[in-house]
């Protein structure tokens, strides 16, 4: 549905170069859900720009619903007619709501049908079809002064859902929310992508936004995507540094003689006692140093650190065991930084996450 | 002088001065909007970013701005005459009041504008909003509290400036201060006027700061 190749963002800041985007390679396939995260100057807020191409990329295409946008942009800064109605097949929600203050809720919802020379009737219509989508049928006749922020960033997906979008892009819509008000605001991006098969595009720079709702996942650092793939897929991925983020699992050994396993739960195996089975079956004591779990799309999926008693050669049969399982396990040596592979500059994976 | 002799002296420039500066206003704000909105536009980083047209704009209203009125009045005799068939009298002084309040206009309506939130601009951008129907349904009426104002200060800086065209063929509250009450050192009378441009300021103001509350109560918070 969306499909960038080598994107390429470029800035000239006081004769100075600054590259926001390195070759950037995203696909993003129809009906899912898809969150690019990364930490603020990763290049994640360019790269939703150059999307819809508010931002002009410097080199490289953008392909939305099968139209290459790059080859309607044409020379100049102002954007031509073609590229202005593909724009307006693409929603798009923000992190400060940009609702224009001047105008009521339903204004605010009406003004993407004005610039579709949508007629009077048609667009009042569409705009309460709409909050009453949102869950804000009441507030049409509300300034955005006078809402909250939640319902605020509502009113923003409304506006972003008239124009009938197949693709929705969301700039940090949660990000000025609190914990409880995001999940709600999530939860509404969910329904939409599962009724109306709206495909979603996010940025974020929380791991949880992407645990909640994403199907697909792509880390951003310096401009470039470092990993990317679903979910799932990234769990299997062995030193999936996203799926270390995402699950994050603490917890260090309580002794010598111990040894301690990180073992991955994804797909069917997810669903059988796996754990117990281990401990009846080889006799053993096993303590949960730490988890992670999470039902997405019905399969609990997630990570698990175990401690299992003695040292690695005695546990070579049991962790054996685990993998025949079809779980993918890792052994964690003594080191308390974590499992091996990550590097330095992700800030401890195992205690950012957990607190939360 | 008494009463009955001032009255119809000041019932005259009033109605003179009033006539002066609201057409100015008109004029004014015809040519300063879109004036203002261009230097924003052509702007570095503007929506219709362009260098030379930016200049040659801030330029002419840096020279418009830094010439004291009296001046302009002046040097703009010939081109006063050209366009109204003569010089002298209210009608031809709206051409210089016009031109002079211009450059002082845009600056204003140019902060106005500037200070539009640009996460509106890139929304409608993303709705396929085209740059005439950002400035139209963004730029102005996000701006338009800030405009008003502008309009407010502006008709009274045109009211100062009618009072010096007064002294250079024009008519008004001005010119008749300076006839009668400066040249025939008549003081009730100058007092007069004085009084009558103070009442004339403090409405108008009035008006303004009326209009700016009404439309602020939109709830115009940044979101």
């Amino acid at each position: 549905m969306i499909t960038t190749t080598g994107l390429t963002k470029v800035y000239q800041s006081r004769g100075r170069e600054v590259t926001a985007l390195d070759g950037v390679d995203l696909h993003v396939r129809e009906g899912e859900v898809y969150g690019v995260i990364g930490q603020s100057g990763a290049g994640k807020s360019s790269l939703i720009r150059c999307v819809n191409l508010l931002e002009r990329p410097t080199a490289g295409t953008v392909t939305v619903a099968g139209q290459d946008l790059t080859a309607l942009a044409g020379r100049g800064r102002r954007a031509g007619k073609e590229l202005r109605e593909a724009r307006s097949r693409i929603g798009m929600v923000f992190q400060h709501f940009n609702l224009l203050a001047s105008r009521t809720v339903q204004g605010n919802i009406e003004l993407p049908l004005e610039i579709l020379g949508v007629s009077g009737q048609a667009r009042t219509r569409k705009a309460l079809e709409l909050l009453d989508l949102v869950g804000l049928a009441d507030k049409a006749k509300s300034y955005p002064g006078q809402l909250s922020g939640g319902q605020k960033q509502r009113v923003g997906i409304a506006r972003a859902l008239a124009g009938e979008p197949k693709v929705l892009l969301s700039d940090e819509a949660t990000s000025a929310l609190d914990p409880e008000t995001t999940r709600s605001i999530l939860q509404l991006l969910r329904d939409l992508n599962q009724e109306l098969g709206l495909t979603v595009l996010l940025i974020t720079h929380e791991m949880d936004v992407v645990k909640t709702i994403c199907d697909s996942a792509a880390l951003m650092r310096n401009g470039r995507v470092v990993e990317s793939g679903t979910v799932t897929g990234l769990l299997a991925t062995p030193g999936s540094e996203l799926a270390h983020e995402l699950f994050p699992v603490g917890g260090t050994a309580s002794g010598p003689d111990r040894t301690v396993v990180d073992v991955t739960f994804h797909g069917e195996a997810a669903a059988r006692p796996v754990i117990s089975q281990l401990s009846r079956t080889y006799n053993i004591d096993i303590s949960i140093l730490g988890a992670a779990m999470d039902t997405v799309g019905g399969n609990q999926i997630g990570r698990m650190r175990i401690e299992l008693p003695g040292r690695f050669e005695e546990n070579v049969v049991p962790i054996g065991f685990l993998r025949e399982q079809g779980l993918q396990a890792e052994v964690v040596d003594g080191e308390p930084a974590g499992p091996a592979g990550i590097p330095a500059q992700t800030p401890a994976p195992h205690s950012k996450e957990v607190a939360k | 002088m008494t009463w009955s002799e001032m009255q119809p002296l000041l019932t005259q420039g009033t109605i003179d001065t009033l006539y002066m500066v609201l057409w100015s206003a008109v004029v004014t704000v015809a040519g300063g909007l879109p004036l203002g909105i261009l230097l924003v536009l052509t702007d570095k980083g503007g929506l219709l970013q362009n260098v030379l047209v930016n200049k040659v704009i801030g330029v002419i209203v840096n020279i418009g701005r830094s010439l004291p009125f009296i001046i302009l009045l002046i040097a703009l005799i010939p081109f006063t005459t050209w366009v109204v068939g003569t010089f002298i009298g209210p009608s031809a002084m709206i051409v210089p009041l016009a031109i002079g309040a211009i450059p002082f206009f845009a600056r204003l309506v140019e902060t106005a504008v500037r200070e539009v939130d640009h996460g509106l601009v890139e929304a409608v951008q993303s709705m396929g909003g085209s740059i005439p129907t950002i400035v139209r349904k963004v730029l102005l009426p996000q701006a338009l509290p800030s405009i008003v104002s502008g309009v407010t200060t502006t008709v009274i800086v045109l009211i100062g400036y009618s009072a010096m065209a007064g002294a250079v063929g024009g008519e008004g509250l001005g010119s008749k201060a300076v006839t009668y009450g400066f040249q025939r050192f008549d003081n009730q009378f100058m007092l007069i006027t004085v009084v009558l441009l103070i009442v004339i300021v403090t409405v108008i103001q009035l008006i303004g700061d009326g209009a700016v509350r009404l439309l602020a109560r939109r709830g115009r918070t940044t979101s």
